[in-house]
């Protein structure tokens, strides 16, 4: 490669990796414990819960509505869902169909007893600080473009690493760590081992998490452009609530028409996930590639049957499946902890970056690919 | 590709092992996504290979 190419791909690796690396090093941290949600969360939960008849059988779903709305009388049903290692059943209620956030009320309830289930007492909110800090920094869709900005550059700073490792690499072996002869060979032959075996790793989770920035745009043009469509072919008047038919006839039809589908999500009539005729009932599929993947199935409130079902479209199958990918958490705790190791591998890569920039030699106008290629290293 | 005399490696001799790393852990990330148990341990040791060779390298490579 020409001495001036390579000056240009190093000029665009200092650059994107200066940008973005404080971003990624507040990623990486954050995302550490985020790989161990779950763990964490049960550890610190000091409530231990069980089902009233572990072995019993499972009340029907329109029992546990009646038993909701009995609790919260004037209000209406928006929407229920399923906890997936536990027989609960969470139902969210409102004062109207298109209640805002603020004003829902969100209940559990024993599948085989209806008696409610105490919320979760959880973490006291860390981990959904480090969650909020690791997905916007607290700044909404702004924060999460403004992330997904630089997962690019970080993207563009792989890259261009890849490119640059060549010249450095010419006259060593794979792996060798000069370490006896500066601090700085030492750090500089770290940063490209780790680099260069993490690549593919950082360039899955990197590429994923930007597609994870762009969640809101994503699930919103899914809702404007095919739930929309689904139900505007539909639409049947309005339906008061109380006169629904039986929500339980409603997901067995639904289940029916997806088979081997598994129940996740199911939206009330007038929400701003069905329509003001329609029970939407939302499945997903049942091995770890197809479980992130949600098939909306519509079914009219009135009569109980199914008038139409969709598959996601493919730019929200690729939200879908780029959770797992950027989270770690669909292979089992030996993943996660591999996850973890690349985190702190990464990590290493980014603090070697900026020592490396920061103990520059002076007059940095030639950087050091360009002493590589000085020194004859990559001289034909 | 031979490298000529003095030249250094080649291209692919120096992308050999980053590219073998990089295929492994492409196959271990899909391989836990398409399937569970036998499908999860092929992650396993799969992604374990770039840790591996960090490890092997310090261990050994240090000069």
């Amino acid at each position: 490669m020409r001495r001036s190419t390579l000056s240009a791909w190093a000029f665009v690796h200092k650059w994107t990796s200066l940008i973005c690396t404080l971003f990624l090093l507040m990623l990486c941290v954050t995302g550490l414990p985020l790989i161990f949600h779950d763990e964490i969360d049960e550890a610190l939960n000091t409530q231990t819960w069980r089902p009233a008849h572990p072995e019993g059988p499972l009340l029907d779903y329109d029992a546990i509505l009646a038993r909701a709305l009995h609790n919260r009388p004037g209000e209406v049903p928006l929407f229920m869902s399923f906890d997936i290692d536990r027989p609960v059943v969470n139902v969210t209620t409102g004062p109207r169909p298109d209640a805002a956030a603020g004003e829902m009320h969100f209940a559990s309830f024993d599948h085989t007893s209806g008696e409610l289930v105490a919320p979760s007492n959880g973490d006291g909110g860390l981990m959904d600080f480090l969650l909020q800090l690791h997905t916007d920094m607290f700044l909404g869709l702004p924060g999460m473009l403004l992330l997904g900005a630089m997962g690019v550059l970080f993207i563009l700073a792989v890259i261009s690493g890849i490119v640059l490792y060549a010249p450095f690499m010419r006259k060593l072996d794979f792996g060798t760590l000069r370490t006896t002869r500066s601090a700085r060979l030492a750090w500089l032959d770290h940063h490209n081992l780790l680099g260069v075996v993490t690549v593919a790793w950082v360039l899955v989770v990197g590429f994923t998490g930007v597609i994870n920035t762009l969640a809101t745009p994503i699930l919103d043009y899914w809702k404007a452009d095919q739930l929309a469509d689904l139900t505007a072919q539909h639409q049947g008047g309005t339906i008061a609530p109380g006169q629904f038919t039986s929500v339980h006839a409603a997901i067995a039809a639904a289940e029916a028409a997806a088979p081997g589908m598994t129940l996740q999500f199911v939206a009330f009539p007038g929400g701003a996930f069905s329509t003001d005729a329609h029970i939407a009932v939302f499945l997903h599929g049942r091995t770890p590639l197809t479980e992130h993947l949600i098939t909306p199935v519509l079914v009219d409130a009135q009569s109980g049957r199914v008038v139409g079902l969709r598959e996601m479209p493919w730019y929200a199958k690729a939200l879908s499946l780029s959770q797992p990918l950027h989270f770690g958490d669909y292979g089992g705790l030996p993943l996660k902890i591999l996850w973890t190791l690349l985190d702190l591998l990464t990590i290493f890569v980014l603090v070697s970056g900026l020592y490396l920039w920061l103990a520059r030699s002076r007059g940095d106008a030639r950087s050091d690919v360009l002493d590589a290629l000085a020194n004859g290293d990559g001289a034909k | 590709m031979k490298p000529k005399p003095g030249s250094g490696r080649s291209i692919a001799a120096i992308f050999a092992m980053p590219t073998l790393l990089a295929c492994l852990s492409l196959a271990g990330l899909i391989a836990a996504l398409v399937g569970n148990d036998i499908w999860d341990v092929l992650s396993w040791f799969a992604l374990a290979g770039p840790v591996a060779i960090v490890i092997w390298a310090i261990l050994a490579r240090r000069r």
